[in-house]
């Protein structure tokens, strides 16, 4: 009983983890119609940055709940300085082509915030393990699990509350909703697009930073931990169902639980689990899991 | 006038010309691979190009202790081209046929995958190739290469020594379980200490073997697993990120407390993670180097020459660069000894042959591959936090030939009898 | 109407590739041949993007063209490269045959990502094999051509000449077939399906078709590729090295046949010329390029002669 519940534990762990990641993307895609290969630099960017921030805070003797504030005032930062930086300078001259071309920009983005990131940061990994063991620990059974596990968990589910709020209560938020519905008709309706757009990619950029501050207690921030990411994010995104937060949400725990127990029983298959889930809901259903019926124009 | 101002300058000419004659050898241009990008850049990568390029440095200076005292090589100053390894197999052979045209050797290679795409490049292109690092036994065990040398002892002896470590101190181990890197080194590793444990100790029983995405950094569920496994010893060759992860995530959980901990190839993560390697842990460094090194006044001057020029102490990557290096120049100034003012390339591969030689951290013998594959000896240590240090202590050394397997047979087959002589 | 110059730019090119193959220095002579290997992957994405679908898998197929190329000489001892090659392009048609009936029901970004999925099972597959050297994968040789015994040295550019050759009949081909009916029911899918179903014609079977033929392309390329190399690893699986492919295909346009390969052997030109001078910021120096291309040359890079010669 208590395997089994460690199992679900780990997943669900490994699942909010996930979804900052996959919501960002998700947000984006569904907007802006453009699968952001530079997410995963976004998360790099936001892991380097919160290492600093939280570093430099915690040098200077100031109080290690303040770190905590740190790592998310740094991924607002990034989010703030890389979304309009990435969208008004970059994406906005390549609207209205092809998606594949848009994709390739920002894998070209990707390529050059890797090489900046090393420019700025250098090669050596930055550690940051003290917000992550000061919590403590709790257990389950006999196992010790650290309580920032929790913090992770609560802050996905905080994230995931927020996003669904501001976007079915709010009046931005329906605006938002109804660019992703269809953007030629809400353009007609005297919607400002590319206000809607640059908010988006400014929140999107924000949740993937969040990601990266997080997870930098936890690992060694160093270059390519950008890289796995994009792949990860991308499959539970399509899981999900384009643009659909709910499904971001449910696919990143259907891939979260399968994987923990991958891990706990059979692990030399935790490196297909992520790919035979993606197939295996695909095939069953092509659009996703929660994809809107869309009418097809002729 | 003319005359005059012919016999005026004539002296100077002279002179300029026979200064230029006694440094008149072209360098010796020397291409270095070594990773400059990405997750290897930082523990090993940037380390070994630090570790070149002092060593480069230092023998053009004619700084480096003796038998190394001859500037450059035999006389002749030395070049480094560096580039960089990243980006694969495939990308290494487009750029070492490009390098190759370049430079007079090769030196390099930390990744294994590399190492077998590149060597049969090499032989087809008559480049003298020196492969420092990369750890798969199969380059001269599958094949036999003339131009292709390795100065690096190869993976094999990490963890035969570690299983003879591990059950020397602790021989009431009875199972084992292990977290290793889901590619070929992780693999090759676990394969080898689990081989070598049932060998050492048949009956032990394997928990469970955790294989990782590469990179993944994060090991939440691996390491609820491991815990739950109830196993006593716990193998791992992890490194760089992966290394850093599993301390930091496993210590507050108890991982290094309630299991013993063998860490293959830590070495380098002691700079990195100093005292928060927990007391007790195993750590191997692939060879005499870094904290084992010997305390020989060779060792102290390139480590104090490392420490003071990039205020990081030296790790097992350094060690192994600069030994390729002092390899290459002793093959090169023994080939002049036996009569060539500027050896070629087959002079200096007859001279690197068997060679043996000074290196940081031991003697080289180049002992296995026909003469072609270095050995050296192996020391394990446990790791102990003292004043708020990191020392290595109850260190281990074991003889080349009791970790390596003998010539002729393949390390996998060698490991499975039983080390067999 | 203009006249189409294809076949005689096939020629001309071809005519100056095996010129390059006999007298050309042997790192040009295998960077050319690493470029065509490529060329031949991205033609058949060229031909799937025409069909209006981007495939993020042909890694996939070009992994399994390697291999295959690749253990007929480890494990079968057959070293002739004829043979290798006839091996990768069937077994991936054979793959690309029975996983196009799945995936020829797929569109847009669930296609791409479906076809990434596949590929990256084939790496987990390979790199859990340590019998075929997992991420260290092994080298092959190759001796013989069709029964014709090599002298040393001279394989790589026997390998280099069939390769344009192959180009050549391959290319040719293509056009051919991009003209013909079936080319065009292609792009009519691409820009609209559905009328292209109501007018009667069977958007499935057009779409099945294509995507075969770009698994027996990868495939292909793939040999030539391991062949050129002398070494297979995982990493041909990979989905970035789908990518690069996606990119290199970006880079050159659809317009014609000829565009892959040219935008592959500048591709392959770009990065060995980052990484010489610009060994530590290769990847900025590639993303910068990229950009700039993209900017500048929205269609690829073969509208640069399109504009030249319709002038």
């Amino acid at each position: 009983m208590n395997n089994l519940l460690a199992v679900v534990f780990d997943g669900v762990v490994y699942s909010s983890w996930l979804f900052l990641m996959a919501a960002g993307l998700t947000l984006i895609y569904g907007v802006m119609r453009i699968l952001n290969i530079a997410h995963g630099s976004l998360y790099a960017l936001g892991g380097y940055t919160a290492a600093t921030l939280a570093g430099a805070w915690l040098a200077a003797g100031q109080a290690a709940i303040g770190s905590y504030a740190m790592l998310v005032a740094a991924a607002l930062l990034v989010g703030l300085v890389m979304g309009p930086l990435l969208e008004r300078g970059l994406l906005r001259w390549m609207y209205g082509r092809d998606e594949v071309v848009l994709l390739l920009v920002t894998y070209a983005a990707f390529l050059i915030l890797e090489d900046a990131i090393k420019l700025i940061w250098g090669v050596e990994s930055m550690l940051l393990p003290d917000p992550y063991s000061l919590p403590g620990n709790f257990h389950i059974g006999t196992l010790a699990y650290p309580v920032y596990n929790l913090l992770l968990i609560a802050m996905a589910i905080l994230v995931g509350l927020a996003l669904a709020w501001a976007l079915y209560r709010t009046r931005q938020g329906k605006l938002l909703l109804a660019v992703i519905h269809d953007r030629e008709i809400s353009a007609a309706m005297g919607i400002d697009v590319n206000r809607v757009y640059l908010v988006t990619f400014t929140v999107g950029s924000m949740l993937a930073a969040l990601g990266g501050a997080l997870t930098a207690p936890m690992i060694a921030v160093s270059p390519g931990i950008g890289v796995e990411v994009i792949v990860l994010s991308f499959a539970v995104v399509v899981v999900g169902g384009l643009g659909s937060l709910g499904g971001a949400a449910i696919g990143a725990l259907m891939v979260g639980i399968v994987r923990s127990a991958a891990v706990h029983y059979w692990p030399e298959a935790e490196l297909f689990t992520i790919y035979l889930v993606m197939a295996m809901v695909l095939i069953a259903r092509p659009k996703g899991l929660f994809s809107a019926p869309e009418a097809r124009k002729i | 006038m003319m005359f005059r101002i012919g016999t005026a300058v004539f002296p100077f000419l002279f002179c300029a010309l026979a200064s230029l004659g006694a440094w008149a050898q072209q360098p010796l241009k020397i291409g270095v691979v070594t990773f400059l990008s990405g997750p290897a850049a930082g523990p090993f990568g940037v380390p070994a190009r630090n570790g070149f390029e002092l060593v480069a440095e230092m023998l053009n200076a004619g700084r480096a202790p003796a038998p190394y005292a001859t500037k450059g090589f035999g006389g002749n100053p030395i070049e480094l081209v560096v580039i960089d390894e990243a980006g694969g197999p495939q990308k290494q052979v487009a750029e070492l046929r490009n390098l190759a045209q370049r430079v007079d050797y090769v030196v390099g290679y930390i990744s294994s995958g590399d190492c077998l795409a590149v060597a049969p490049v090499a032989e087809e292109l008559k480049k003298l190739t020196v492969l420092f690092d990369c750890g798969t036994p199969r380059i001269f065990e599958d094949a036999a290469y003339k131009y292709v040398f390795r100065t690096g002892p190869h993976g094999t002896m990490d963890n035969t020594a570690a299983a003879l470590y591990a059950l020397e101190r602790h021989p009431n181990v009875r199972s084992i379980a292990g977290i290793n890197q889901n590619y070929a080194w992780g693999q090759d590793s676990w394969a080898d200490f689990e081989a070598a444990m049932k060998a050492l100790k048949p009956g032990i029983e394997v928990r469970t073997s955790q294989m990782t995405k590469l990179f993944a950094g994060q090991f939440g569920a691996e390491i609820s697993t491991l815990l739950a496994s109830g196993a006593d010893l716990i193998h791992s060759s992890f490194w760089g990120g992966d290394l850093e992860g599993l301390v930091l995530q496993g210590a507050p959980r108890g991982l290094f407390q309630k299991h013993i901990i063998v860490l293959s190839a830590g070495e380098p993560g002691i700079n990195r993670l100093g005292s928060r390697i927990p007391d007790g842990t195993i750590i191997g460094a692939r060879g005499p180097f870094g904290p084992f090194a010997p305390d020989t006044e060779f060792n102290r001057w390139f480590r104090s020459a490392f420490l003071e020029r990039y205020n990081v102490p030296p790790n097992y990557a350094s060690y192994k660069a600069a030994n390729a290096l002092f390899g290459l120049k002793s093959a090169y100034e023994k080939a002049q000894k036996a009569g060539a003012a500027n050896p070629n390339q087959d002079q200096i591969i007859a001279a690197f042959e068997n060679l043996s030689f000074d290196g940081v951290g031991g003697t080289v013998k180049m002992s296995l591959g026909k003469g072609h594959q270095a050995t050296m000896e192996n020391a394990i240590g446990t790791a102990k936090t003292v004043g708020g240090e990191l020392r290595m202590v109850d260190v281990k050394r074991y003889a080349p030939e009791r970790i390596n397997p003998p010539e002729g047979m393949k390390s996998e087959a060698w490991i499975k009898s039983g080390f067999r002589k | 109407m203009s006249r189409d110059r294809t076949l005689p730019a096939l020629a001309i090119a071809c005519a100056l590739l095996l010129g390059a193959a006999a007298l050309a220095p042997q790192w040009l002579v295998f960077l050319l041949a690493l470029a065509l290997a490529k060329g031949l992957v991205v033609l058949g994405l060229v031909l799937l993007m025409r069909t209006g679908l981007v495939s993020f898998g042909q890694g996939l197929y070009f992994g399994l063209g390697a291999y295959a190329a690749a253990l007929l000489s480890h494990r079968a001892g057959l070293a002739d490269a004829a043979l290798m090659i006839v091996a990768g392009t069937v077994c991936a048609a054979a793959l690309a045959a029975i996983l196009g009936l799945l995936l020829a029901r797929y569109r847009e970004i669930f296609f791409a990502m479906l076809s990434l999925a596949f590929s990256m099972i084939l790496y987990g597959a390979l790199v859990r094999s340590s019998a075929l050297g997992s991420t260290d994968g092994f080298n092959l040789h190759a001796k013989v051509f069709a029964g014709i015994a090599l002298s040393a040295g001279l394989e790589r550019r026997v390998f280099f000449a069939v390769s344009v050759v192959a180009m050549l009949c391959v290319g040719w081909l293509l056009h051919r077939y991009l003209a013909s009916h079936w080319g065009r029911l292609s792009t009519a899918i691409r820009d609209n399906e559905l009328r292209v179903e109501y007018l009667g014609a069977s958007v499935y079977r057009v779409v099945y078709v294509n995507y075969v033929a770009a698994g027996a392309l990868a495939g292909m390329g793939g040999a030539f590729a391991a062949l050129a190399v002398g070494h297979v690893d995982p990493e041909t699986a990979y989905w970035t090295t789908s990518g690069e492919f996606v990119f290199i295909a970006i880079l050159g346009g659809t317009g014609n046949v000829l565009a892959p390969f040219l935008s592959a052997a500048i591709f392959e030109g770009l990065r060995t010329v980052a990484n010489q001078y610009a060994p530590n910021v290769w990847q900025m120096s590639l993303g910068l390029a990229m950009l700039a291309i993209i900017m500048f040359l929205p269609g690829g890079l073969w509208t640069l002669l399109r504009r030249r010669g319709a002038a």
